[in-house]
C-alpha cells in the first residue's frame, strides 16, 4: 500500500494538532504554553493551503494562511510579553501558582 | 519520498519542542519544525506562504522567543502535568481519531473548477476585511512588544511610583 502526497500531509496536520493539544494539557510553563499553541496554528495554517491545493483555489487558501500566521505571530508576541510580566510579578512561570484565589 | 521524509522531520521537531525541558532548545526545535513547514508550503505550491512562514516562523518568533527566555530566565523544570497523562493522551487520541475520520473519510466532493485570481487580488479585493483585522492585529502585537519591554513600576507607601 502506497501513501501519496495527500495523505501524508494530512497524517502531518493531524500529528501536528495532537502534538500542540498534547502540550496545551500537558505543560506548565507559560513559555511553554505559548510553543504548544505554536505547533498547533502550524497544524491548522497546513491544513488550509492543503485544502486550497485540493481544491483548485490555492490563492485563496494562500490568503487565509497569510492571517493565520499574522494572528499566531502576534499570540506569540503577547503571550510572550505577559509570560515576562507574569514572572517579574509572581518570581515563577508556573501556571498553577497564578492562582491567587484559592490557597 | 521528499514528503515523507519532511513529514517526519516536521513531526519529530515538533515532538521534540513539547519534550525539551529546556526552553532555549525547545525554542530551537520549534524553528526547525517552521523551517520543515515552510519547505512543505513550497512544496504544496504556496511559495508565496512558503516565503512569509520561514522569516516569520522560524526568523522573528524564534528571536522574540530568546529575547523572552533572555528576561524571563530558565526556570527548574516542573516534572507534574496540569492533568493525568493518561488522560490526557486518551483525549488526544481521541480528538486525532475524530478528525482523522472526518478528513479522510469522505474525499472532498466539491472541486471548484475555473480560473483564479492571483493571490494579490484575491488578498487585496475579496480578503479586504482579513487585512484591516491584520492591520489592527499589528498593532495589538506592538503594544505586546511594549509589554515586553517595559519595566516593573513598585509603588512605594507613600502612593509614589518608583522604578
Amino acid at each position: 500500500m502506497s501513501i501519496n502526497a495527500v495523505d501524508l500531509v494530512v497524517i502531518l496536520v493531524l500529528g501536528l494538532l495532537g502534538v500542540g493539544f498534547y502540550g496545551l494539557l500537558i505543560t506548565r510553563n507559560l513559555i511553554k504554553v505559548v510553543v504548544a499553541l505554536q505547533i498547533l496554528v502550524k497544524g491548522a495554517m497546513v491544513a488550509l493551503v492543503l485544502a486550497g491545493n485540493l481544491s483548485h483555489q490555492t490563492n485563496l487558501g494562500q490568503s487565509l494562511a497569510v492571517t493565520v500566521i499574522v494572528a499566531d505571530t502576534i499570540v506569540a508576541v503577547i503571550g510572550l510579553s505577559l509570560a515576562v510580566q507574569v514572572r517579574r510579578h509572581f518570581g515563577t512561570l508556573d501556571i498553577k501558582s497564578l492562582t491567587t484565589l484559592r490557597r | 519520498m521528499d514528503f515523507a521524509l519532511i513529514v517526519l522531520g516536521c513531526l519529530i521537531c515538533a515532538v521534540f519542542a513539547i519534550r525539551t525541558q529546556r526552553l532555549l532548545i525547545s525554542a530551537l526545535w520549534l524553528a526547525g519544525a517552521s523551517a520543515l513547514t515552510a519547505l512543505l508550503l513550497y512544496l504544496l505550491g504556496a511559495p508565496e506562504i512558503a516565503v512569509i512562514e520561514l522569516s516569520v516562523g522560524a526568523g522573528l518568533v524564534t528571536v522574540l522567543f530568546v529575547f523572552a527566555i533572555n528576561i524571563a530566565g530558565e526556570e527548574i523544570p516542573i516534572k507534574q502535568s496540569i492533568m493525568p497523562k493518561p488522560l490526557a493522551w486518551l483525549l488526544i487520541a481521541a480528538a486525532v481519531l475524530l478528525l482523522g475520520i472526518m478528513v479522510l473519510g469522505p474525499q472532498l466532493s466539491r472541486v471548484l473548477t475555473g480560473s483564479e485570481p492571483g493571490f494579490a487580488a484575491i488578498l487585496w479585493n475579496d480578503r479586504l476585511l482579513d487585512v484591516a483585522l491584520q492591520v489592527v492585529l499589528i498593532f495589538a502585537g506592538v503594544l505586546g512588544v511594549l509589554g515586553l519591554l517595559s519595566d516593573v513600576k513598585k509603588i512605594s507607601k507613600d502612593g509614589n511610583n518608583e522604578h
